[in-house]
């Protein structure tokens, strides 16, 4: 069981609470891996664990061949021997303190040069004459780069950051997390992400694993996961729009119940398919039947997106497909009007049970 | 008009609160970190608040009475605390007591648990986490249930009453003082301390409603 010794961050907890039972097993080197999942999944339960402001009923963790917990050794380090570093959405940085002594706050008290480190991160994280602020007069930006200094400061082997952005707007959102991404690329260690925003989670991490009820379903690169989610979890968290029951009429032929189309595939279809998949950017408008899978259907609506608009197709009252077009393609369309498309057979995700 | 009974009562009620001050927020720590005996220990640190003051006076009474073994073996030492002016400040200590461990419970418990776990992860230990950010991050309502806690303290009777008694310029507080007063049928005795209880208490709450409503503010504009 001398699992992850060489490993840099193992870990494999239970944890029950009330009707919720979390269940996860991960290894991860020096990377930024993501946890992504829907509210409720476990995901912040998980960080809060790892650095021990919460307890597992059972299992181990390991940081760099150090055993921060351990049940069937009873061993469970605190959080103050961890050295893991938490970074939380409103950055919890101590309202009664100004911006330097929330950052002396991180520094080990044995440090040898205490107001150097702390004058070299204020000019590292630009910083400069806030030095006496609370945080209550900072700005977004400047609470979560006094939070990252504090954080860094104390040289944590390991970064959690629990959904950094999510109390954010769009703009500042953008800008903050340009920001993270250039610590934690300076930063020499493993990072967990957690988060419910696959575009977030796609552009920050490296790896990314998908959590539903407390569980891990899958970990892959974020190449991979978005190229072929092998779950259908995956599939929704990654932002597939299209999904269907799914039944084998043939050896690569399938027959999506929910919109009642004939779907020819790339692969052997095994038997117990379950759903089909199909992104709503891979749907092509064609005019020509030689292409995959063609079919000609009817336009119910439009959703008008920012750059594209999303147009709802749907055969004789089935359930509606949801298609992606550019505002050139778009122009004479109509609502009840018919449309050409055509799915190509490698975009076909199969879901198996 | 004897003033024993102002300097009586605003001595017991400091020295009072003082200690309730410093035993109430550590018993509000303490009881917000127990897991299973939270209920029990928060039903404990409440009973005063709930009990007629007679019953707590003379469950006092029995606990530091001449017969019990606390009251013997300070009488070894030739201490008696029944009837003497440390009753006064017992008894007010008890009576306040629940009243500033409410308040300091509702307040630590409404510091942001984030803030706690990122200290714990920085290394602070959970004293420096106590002292340095859960208590400054919930002064204000620390201070007002120190006022709330002196305003009770200043008022006390029944407790008093029982264990320390009505022993003009020993024992004898404001409130007990008003009950004399009105025993005696010297009613303008009884206005004027009423008066000068009145003045006192409404003082106190106006500067407790200060606190709570934030008006006196420490870090920055606004508040966090």
């Amino acid at each position: 069981m001398e699992k992850g010794v060489f490993k840099i961050l193992y870990v494999n907890i239970k944890k029950k609470f009330k009707d919720f039972q979390l269940n996860v097993e991960f290894e991860s080197k020096d990377e930024v891996l993501a946890l992504l999942g829907s509210s409720g999944c476990g995901k912040s339960m998980t960080l809060k664990c790892i650095a021990g402001v919460e307890k597992p009923d059972s299992g181990q963790i390991i940081l760099n061949g150090r055993t921060l917990y351990d049940s069937s050794k009873k061993i469970n380090l605190c959080p103050q021997k961890r050295k893991v570093g938490l970074l939380f959405q409103n950055y919890a940085l101590f309202p009664n303190m100004t911006l330097e002594q929330n950052i002396l706050m991180g520094i080990p008290k044995n440090h040898p040069d205490k107001l150097g480190l702390l004058k070299e991160k204020i000019e590292s994280f630009s910083l400069q004459g806030l030095e006496k602020k609370y945080p209550s007069q900072l700005s977004g930006g400047q609470q979560q780069r006094v939070a990252l200094a504090r954080m860094l400061v104390n040289s944590p082997e390991l970064i959690l950051l629990d959904e950094p952005f999510s109390a954010l707007d769009t703009y500042l959102r953008w800008q903050l997390e340009q920001e993270l991404v250039s610590t934690l690329k300076d930063y020499k260690g493993t990072s967990l992400f957690v988060s419910h925003n696959r575009d977030e989670v796609y552009r920050i991490s490296n790896r990314i694993a998908i959590m539903k009820d407390g569980k891990i379903e899958t970990i892959s690169s974020k190449k991979d996961l978005f190229k072929n989610p092998s779950s259908m979890n995956g599939a929704i968290l990654t932002g597939c729009e299209n999904i269907s029951r799914a039944k084998k009429i043939g050896e690569k032929r399938i027959l999506a119940l929910d919109w009642n189309l004939e779907l020819e595939c790339d692969e052997s279809v095994l038997d117990n398919i379950e759903y089909v998949g199909i992104r709503a950017h891979h749907i092509d408008h064609c005019n020509d039947s030689i292409y995959d899978n063609h079919f000609n259907l009817n336009i119910i609506d439009f959703i008008e997106d920012l750059f594209n608009k999303i147009v709802i197709l749907s055969s004789n009252g089935n359930a509606p497909l949801y298609i992606k077009l550019s505002k050139e393609d778009f122009k004479d369309l109509n609502i009840n009007s018919k449309l050409d498309i055509s799915i190509h057979k490698k975009n076909i995700l199969l879901f198996y049970c | 008009m004897e003033c024993s009974p102002l300097f009586i009562s605003l001595k017991a009620a400091i020295i009072a609160t003082c200690i309730t001050f410093i035993l109430g927020i550590y018993s509000a720590y303490f009881s917000i970190r127990l897991n299973k005996l939270k209920g029990l220990a928060d039903g404990l640190f409440t009973l005063p608040l709930v009990l007629p003051p007679t019953v707590v006076g003379f469950l006092l009474l029995v606990l530091l009475g001449k017969n019990s073994l606390i009251g013997k073996f300070l009488l070894s030492y030739d201490i008696s605390i029944v009837f003497s002016a440390t009753a006064t400040i017992i008894a007010s200590i008890v009576v306040s007591f629940p009243l500033m461990y409410r308040t300091a419970r509702g307040a630590l418990e409404q510091v942001d648990k984030n803030i706690i776990y990122v200290a714990r992860t920085l290394g602070l230990s959970e004293h420096e986490i106590f002292l340095k950010i859960m208590i400054p991050n919930s002064f204000n309502s620390i201070i007002a249930g120190t006022i709330l806690a002196f305003a009770r303290a200043l008022g006390e009777f029944g407790a008093t009453i029982m264990i320390a008694g009505n022993i003009p310029g020993k024992t004898q507080t404001m409130a007990v003082a008003v009950y004399s007063a009105v025993q005696a049928g010297n009613r303008e005795l009884a206005y004027k301390w009423v008066g000068i209880i009145v003045i006192i208490s409404f003082a106190s709450m106006i500067l407790l409603n200060m606190f709570e409503s934030g008006k006196v503010k420490k870090h920055g504009k606004g508040g966090f």
